[in-house]
C-alpha cells in the first residue's frame, strides 16, 4: 500500500506553531494567551466595522507583545518576519458577513493550506491581510493599514520548491521576499551576512522537523533601484515571452533570489488524522505493507513515522540518502549486505524460523530516487524494500511516486494499492491495481482519478479489513459455485448423449435448460454473493490476521477449482445415474425423466449452496428454498401445455414413489462426499475463519467474560 | 436501513460435532428402512421374461433374418412360460426392446403434437419429415414414431383356455382426454413404399388407438419396455402359458432384441433391486460415519472456536 503523508495520514489542516525569528525561537505557542486577545490584535476596526479571521491560532505571548513593540531589534526582526508572512503569498482574502453587523469576518483562500496557515497566523500576531488587488496588497499591521505594491511575483514551483515577491513598500524602498522548503532557501542565503542567525535558525529547524513539523525559511532582501529596473525588464521580457517562458521565468527568479538575508522559519503542524496510528497498525497486522510517499524532510517524515506507530522503536533503519549513482549504489549494496546480516543472525537466534528477526524500515529521499528509479539500480531498490517491512520515501516528486508503484507493480504479482487526496498523488494512483482518493482539503482530482473515495484515511481499514475480506470470501465463492452450477447442467445432458446413440437429444425440456440460469437457480446466487458474511464486522477488525486468507489465496486457487471440479462430476454422475438405474428397463417416458433430472439438479444444486451459506437471512431462506419451489411450480406449468410432447409427464410420475425415493436418494448421496470432507477439514484441519466463525458463536453463548484472549501478535510474539 | 445496510437479523449455524452425528444418525435412520423395505418390494415382483426374436425364426431362416421379417409369410410362432411364483392380477404385460433408440433426436423430433390433438390442425407436418405427406396429402399421424409403431402382437391361452389381456386404459389418461383429439381419424397412414410398424383402424380417433398412444410416449433409455395389456385374474405356480406371437415387428436390421414380459408390480414399481441397495449404502455409510465421528470426538476433541488454533498464535510471529 502506498500512502503519501499530507491530507492522507494527516488532516492537511495546517495549524502555526512556532517561529524562528531572528535566531530566537518561539514556540510556546499554548493556550495561555488566548484569553486576552479577543479584542487586541485579532479585531480590525476598519471603517466602524471590525474584521475577524475566520481561524484562530495559538498565540505565543511573548511574540505577541514582541510583534507590537516596533523599535527594538527584535521587534523588528519580527515586524518583517510577519510582514513577509503576509505578503508572500497568494491569498486572497475574502469578507463574509456575520450576525453581527458591526463584524466582519475575513476568510483566507488559497490553494495551499500552508499558506493559509501563515497568513491566519501573522493576522492573528496583528499583521492582517485584508484586501488583494491586482496590483497591490492592504496589510493592516497593528490596526493601521498599509498599501503594499506588489511588483512581481514568482509563484512556486516544485523545482525551485520556493516563491518570491517583489514588494514595494509605501517608503518606496523595493524588497525582495522569498518563503520556501529549507534545502532550496539555505542554498541562496547569504551565509556571509549573519551567521550565527543562520546556524540558530537551523538547529531550530532541525528541532521543528524532529517533532514532525512543516517548516518554511523567509528570506528577504532590499533591492536598489538599478537591481530592480534590471529585474524588472527581464521579467517584463520573460512574461511576455512567446517559447519557453517558464523557463525563462525561473531563470529570472533565480537571478533575482539569491544573497538573501534570513528572516525566519516557520513550523506548521499537521495533525495526523483520527485513528490513523491504529489504522497502521491494523494494515500491517494484517500482512499489508504500508509505504509512506511524502513530500517532506526526512527528519518530519520519520517522526510522523514514529507518532503514526509506522515505525516502531525495535527496527532495523536503513537510511539511503545521496547525491550521486555511485553513492546511491554503494549504499544500496551495503544496505543489501546489512539485510543478509540480519537475517542470518535471526535465523541462528530463532533456530531457522526466519521471520522472527527484527524488521527492518527503508527510508530513502527523492534525490537518491532519481538516481534510482529508472536505472539498473532499480532491480536494486527492489530486492531491499520487498526485504524489509516498512519504506518511507521523503522529498519525492509526484512523478516518482508513480515511478515507485511501478517498481513493485511491474515485478510481482502483488496487489498495490495507493491512497492518496492531492493532485499530486494523481500519478500513483492511477499507476496502482486499487486507487483511493481521499476528499480532503486539497480538491476533488484524487477522488476523480480513483476506484473508492472515502474521507478519511482510517476508513482504509473496514474497507480493506471487512469489506475486502467479505467481498473476496462471496466472489471466490460465487466464481466456483458458478462453474460448478453450470458445470453441473451441462455434465448431465452430457452424460444421456451417451445413452440416446450420441444424438445430442435432452430429456430435459427446452424450457427447463433455459430456465435454469433464469429462474432455478439465479436468485440464490445473487442474494448469496450480494448478502452472505463470513464473519462479523468485530471479529475482522479485532484479527486483522484473518484478511490474510486473501493473501494467501486460501478460497479461490487451482487446487480449490479441480476439487470443486471433481465434486461436480460426481454429483453429476449421482444425479444422472441413480434415475437411469433405478428406471432401466422400464416404461418410463423421455419427459418424465427430464423432469426428475431436472428437479434432481436444481434441489442438489440449491442444497449445495444452503450448505454453505454461513448467515442465515430470511432473504436467503427465501432465495433458496423459493428457488426450489419455483422449479417445481415450472416443471408443473411446462407440463400443463398440450403441445408439448411432456404434456402431464410430471403428474403422472409425481404419483410414483419411485419418483420421490429418487429424488432424496440423489439430493443426500450426491452432496453426501462433499458433507463428509468439508466435515473433516473443519473439525480437524479448521483454518483461522473457521475458528474465528467457531469463536463468534461460542463468545455469544459465554458472553464477554473472555477480554483476556484479545492478544496482541506482535507484543505477545515473543513467547 | 438494516437492509442496505446489510444488518439484517441472521442466523449463523456452524457444524457442532452434536450436529454432525445427529446428522448422520438421521439419515441412517430414515435410508435404511427404506432400503430395506424397497428391498422387499423388489423381491416380491414376480417377473418373466422371454425373448423371442431369434426364437421366433424358423432355423433354416435364421441366416438372412432381414428376408424373412420383410417377406409375407405367416410370422406366427408359438412360446410358453411357466409361472414359476404366483402371480396376482393385475398382471402386467409388457414388451421390452434393447438397443431401440427410442430418446433419438431425429426420432424424437419426428411428431406433429398439434396435428394429434385437432383435425383442424391436420396440415400441420412441418416437424415430421420425411414422414410427413404422401403425393401431398398430410400422413395422420405423421412423423417416425408412429410410421415405426410396434406391432407384434400377443394370444395368451392358459390350459387351452383363452386368457384375457385387457387393452383398455394402458395409455396415459392425460393422453385420451387432451392429448390426442378424439375427433382426428388416421388419414393416409402406412401407405408409402417403405412399410416402417403397424397399421392403425382408420375408422378409430387417435384417442381410441390405445397402442400408438403408448408407443407415442417415447422411452427415456435404449433398453425400454411399453405397457402391452394387463391380465386381471391370479395365475398359479406350474401355470403354463401359452403365447402365440405374431412377429411382425422388424428389430433385426439392427439387432434389436425383443422380449416379452408378464410382471406383477409392488409400490415401487417393478422388479429393480438398485433403489434398496443404494439406500441401504448410504443409511450404512451415514451410520458408520456417526459412530467414527463419536469416536474421534470422545478420543481427540478440539475445543470450539479456541483463539489458541488460530495460525499465528500456533506458530508465533510467523505469518
Amino acid at each position: 500500500m502506498y500512502s503519501p503523508k499530507t491530507g492522507t495520514l494527516t488532516e492537511n489542516k495546517m495549524e502555526f506553531q512556532c517561529a524562528s525569528i531572528g535566531g530566537v525561537d518561539y514556540s510556546n505557542g499554548n493556550a495561555g494567551g488566548e484569553g486576552e486577545d479577543e479584542n487586541v490584535g485579532y479585531l480590525v476596526q476598519e471603517e466602524g466595522i471590525f474584521l475577524k479571521p475566520k481561524m484562530r491560532v495559538k498565540i505565543d505571548p511573548e511574540l505577541f507583545k514582541l510583534s507590537k513593540s516596533k523599535h527594538t531589534d527584535e521587534g523588528r526582526h519580527v515586524h518583517d518576519f510577519f510582514v513577509a508572512l503576509a505578503a508572500c503569498n497568494t491569498i486572497v482574502p475574502l469578507t463574509t458577513e456575520t450576525s453581527d453587523p458591526s463584524v466582519k469576518l475575513i476568510e483566507y483562500q488559497g490553494e495551499s493550506p500552508d499558506e493559509q496557515a501563515l497568513v491566519y497566523a501573522a493576522a492573528s500576531y496583528g499583521f492582517m491581510l485584508i484586501e488583494r488587488t491586482s496590483g497591490h496588497i492592504d496589510i493592516s499591521i497593528q490596526g493601521e493599514r498599509h498599501r503594499f505594491n506588489v511588483l512581481g511575483m514568482h509563484e512556486f514551483d516544485s523545482d525551485r520548491k520556493r516563491m518570491s515577491v517583489i514588494l514595494g513598500s509605501p517608503n518606496q524602498k523595493v524588497k525582495v521576499l522569498v518563503k520556501g522548503a529549507d534545502t532550496s532557501m539555505f542554498s541562496i542565503i547569504d551565509k556571509s551576512l549573519n551567521s550565527n542567525m543562520i546556524k540558530s535558525t537551523e538547529a531550530h529547524l532541525h528541532a521543528y522537523s524532529s517533532r514532525g513539523l512543516r517548516t518554511l525559511v523567509i528570506g528577504s532582501r532590499g533591492l536598489s533601484s538599478a537591481e530592480f529596473e534590471q529585474w524588472h525588464s527581464s521579467y517584463e521580457l520573460a512574461s511576455t515571452a512567446l517559447i519557453g517562458r517558464a523557463m525563462l521565468l525561473r531563470k529570472v527568479a533565480n537571478n533575482i533570489e539569491n544573497h538573501l538575508g534570513i528572516l525566519g522559519a516557520s513550523g506548521i503542524e499537521d495533525k495526523l488524522q483520527q485513528g490513523v496510528p491504529e489504522a497502521i497498525e491494523s494494515l500491517r497486522t494484517a500482512g499489508i505493507k504500508v509505504w509512506v510517499l511524502t513530500g517532506d524532510k526526512q527528519e518530519t517524515a520519520i517522526s510522523i513515522g514514529y507518532s503514526s506507530k509506522l515505525l516502531t522503536s525495535n527496527m532495523t533503519r536503513i537510511v539511503i540518502n545521496n547525491n550521486s549513482i555511485d553513492t546511491c549504489r554503494k549504499s544500496l549494496e551495503d544496505a543489501l549486505l546489512l539485510c543478509k546480516k540480519l537475517k542470518i543472525s535471526s535465523d541462528a537466534k530463532h533456530g531457522g524460523s526466519g521471520a522472527g528477526g527484527s524488521q527492518l524500515a527503508l527510508i530513502i529521499d527523492g534525490t537518491s530516487l532519481v538516481h534510482v528509479l529508472d536505472t539498473d539500480l532499480e532491480i536494486q531498490l527492489f530486492e531491499l524494500a520487498s526485504k524489509c517491512t516498512v519504506v518511507l520515501c521523503c522529498r519525492v516528486a509526484p512523478l516518482q511516486k508513480a515511478g515507485i508503484v511501478a517498481l513493485i507493480k511491474n515485478r510481482t504479482d502483488d496487489m498495490t494499492l495507493a491512497i492518496g487526496d492531492g493532485a499530486n498523488d494523481v500519478s500513483m494512483i492511477q499507476m496502482a491495481d486499487v486507487g483511493i482518493g481521499i476528499s480532503g482539503q486539497e480538491g476533488r482530482q484524487a477522488v476523480m482519478a480513483s476506484d473508492f473515495a472515502m474521507g478519511q484515511f482510517r476508513f482504509l481499514v473496514p474497507l480493506l479489513l471487512v469489506h475486502g475480506h467479505w467481498n473476496y470470501q462471496r466472489m471466490s465463492y460465487m466464481i466456483l459455485y458458478n462453474f460448478y452450477r453450470n458445470a453441473v447442467f451441462v455434465l448431465i445432458l452430457f452424460w444421456y448423449v451417451l445413452f440416446t446413440g450420441f444424438s445430442l437429444t435432452t430429456a430435459i425440456t427446452d424450457w427447463s435448460s433455459m430456465l435454469y440460469s433464469i429462474i432455478y437457480t439465479a436468485v440464490p446466487t445473487i442474494v448469496v454473493g450480494i448478502l452472505d458474511k463470513d464473519l462479523s464486522r468485530t471479529t475482522l477488525l479485532k484479527y486483522p490476521q484473518l484478511y490474510g486468507a486473501g493473501q494467501r489465496r486460501e478460497s479461490y486457487n487451482g487446487k480449490l477449482f479441480w476439487i470443486t471440479m471433481l465434486d461436480t462430476v460426481w454429483q453429476s454422475i449421482a444425479v444422472f445415474f441413480v434415475p437411469l438405474l433405478a428406471y432401466w428397463k422400464s416404461d418410463v417416458d423421455t419427459s418424465s425423466m427430464g423432469d426428475l433430472w431436472t428437479l434432481a439438479i436444481v434441489i442438489v444444486v440449491n442444497v449445495h449452496l444452503a450448505m454453505d451459506v454461513i448467515r442465515w437471512y430470511w432473504i436467503t431462506h427465501a432465495a433458496i428454498w423459493g428457488s426450489i419451489a419455483a422449479t417445481f411450480i415450472c416443471v408443473l406449468i411446462i407440463d400443463t401445455l398440450p403441445f408439448l410432447p411432456g404434456y402431464w409427464a410430471f403428474f403422472t410420475i409425481a404419483k410414483t414413489k419411485l419418483f420421490w425415493a429418487c429424488l432424496v436418494g440423489i439430493t443426500v448421496g450426491a452432496l453426501l462426499p462433499r458433507f463428509i470432507i468439508e466435515i473433516f477439514v473443519q473439525s480437524y484441519k479448521p483454518n483461522d475463519i473457521q475458528i474465528a466463525r467457531e469463536a463468534e458463536k461460542v463468545e455469544i453463548s459465554r458472553e464477554p467474560h473472555d477480554s483476556q484472549m484479545e492478544m496482541n501478535p506482535f507484543f505477545g510474539s515473543t513467547r | 436501513s438494516r437492509f442496505t445496510q446489510q444488518e439484517l437479523p441472521a442466523c449463523k449455524p456452524i457444524l457442532t460435532p452434536k450436529w454432525v452425528i445427529s446428522t448422520f444418525l438421521l439419515v441412517g435412520v430414515v435410508f435404511i428402512p427404506i432400503g430395506i423395505v424397497s428391498l422387499f418390494a423388489s423381491r416380491d415382483v414376480v417377473e418373466i421374461v422371454d425373448r423371442y426374436e431369434t426364437e421366433c425364426i424358423p432355423i433354416g431362416s435364421r441366416n438372412d433374418k432381414l428376408g424373412y421379417i420383410q417377406g409375407s409369410q405367416d410370422k406366427t410362432c408359438y412360446r410358453s412360460l411357466t409361472i414359476p411364483k404366483k402371480m396376482k392380477q393385475p398382471i402386467y404385460v409388457y414388451y421390452q426392446l434393447d438397443s431401440f433408440y427410442q430418446n433419438h433426436r431425429r426420432y424424437v423430433k419426428s411428431r406433429s403434437d398439434q396435428q394429434l390433438r385437432s383435425a383442424s390442425k391436420e396440415g400441420d407436418t412441418d416437424p415430421c419429415k420425411p414422414e410427413a405427406t404422401i403425393d401431398g396429402r398430410p400422413i395422420v399421424p405423421c412423423g417416425l414414431i408412429a410410421w415405426s409403431l410396434f406391432n407384434d402382437t400377443y394370444t395368451l391361452t392358459r390350459n387351452n383356455q383363452q386368457l384375457n389381456v385387457n387393452k383398455t386404459n394402458i395409455s396415459w389418461k392425460s393422453d385420451r382426454e387432451k392429448k390426442f383429439g378424439k375427433n382426428v381419424f388416421p388419414k393416409n397412414f402406412q401407405n408409402g413404399s417403405l412399410i416402417g410398424g403397424g397399421t392403425l383402424d382408420s375408422s378409430l380417433p387417435l384417442n381410441k388407438q390405445e397402442d400408438l398412444m403408448v408407443w407415442m410416449r417415447t422411452a427415456a433409455l435404449p433398453t425400454f419396455r411399453k405397457l402391452y395389456g394387463r391380465i386381471e385374474v391370479d395365475l398359479q405356480v406350474g401355470d403354463v402359458i401359452n403365447v402365440t406371437i405374431s412377429n411382425n415387428y422388424n428389430t433385426y436390421s439392427f439387432n434389436g432384441k425383443k422380449k416379452l414380459v408378464l410382471s406383477t408390480t409392488s409400490w415401487l414399481g417393478g422388479k429393480n433391486n438398485f433403489v434398496g441397495i443404494a439406500y441401504l449404502t448410504v443409511g450404512g455409510l451415514c451410520v458408520g460415519l456417526a459412530i467414527l465421528f463419536a469416536l474421534i470426538y470422545l478420543i481427540k476433541p478440539r475445543r470450539l472456536g479456541d483463539p489458541s488454533y488460530l495460525s499465528w498464535n500456533r506458530n508465533p510471529g510467523g505469518q
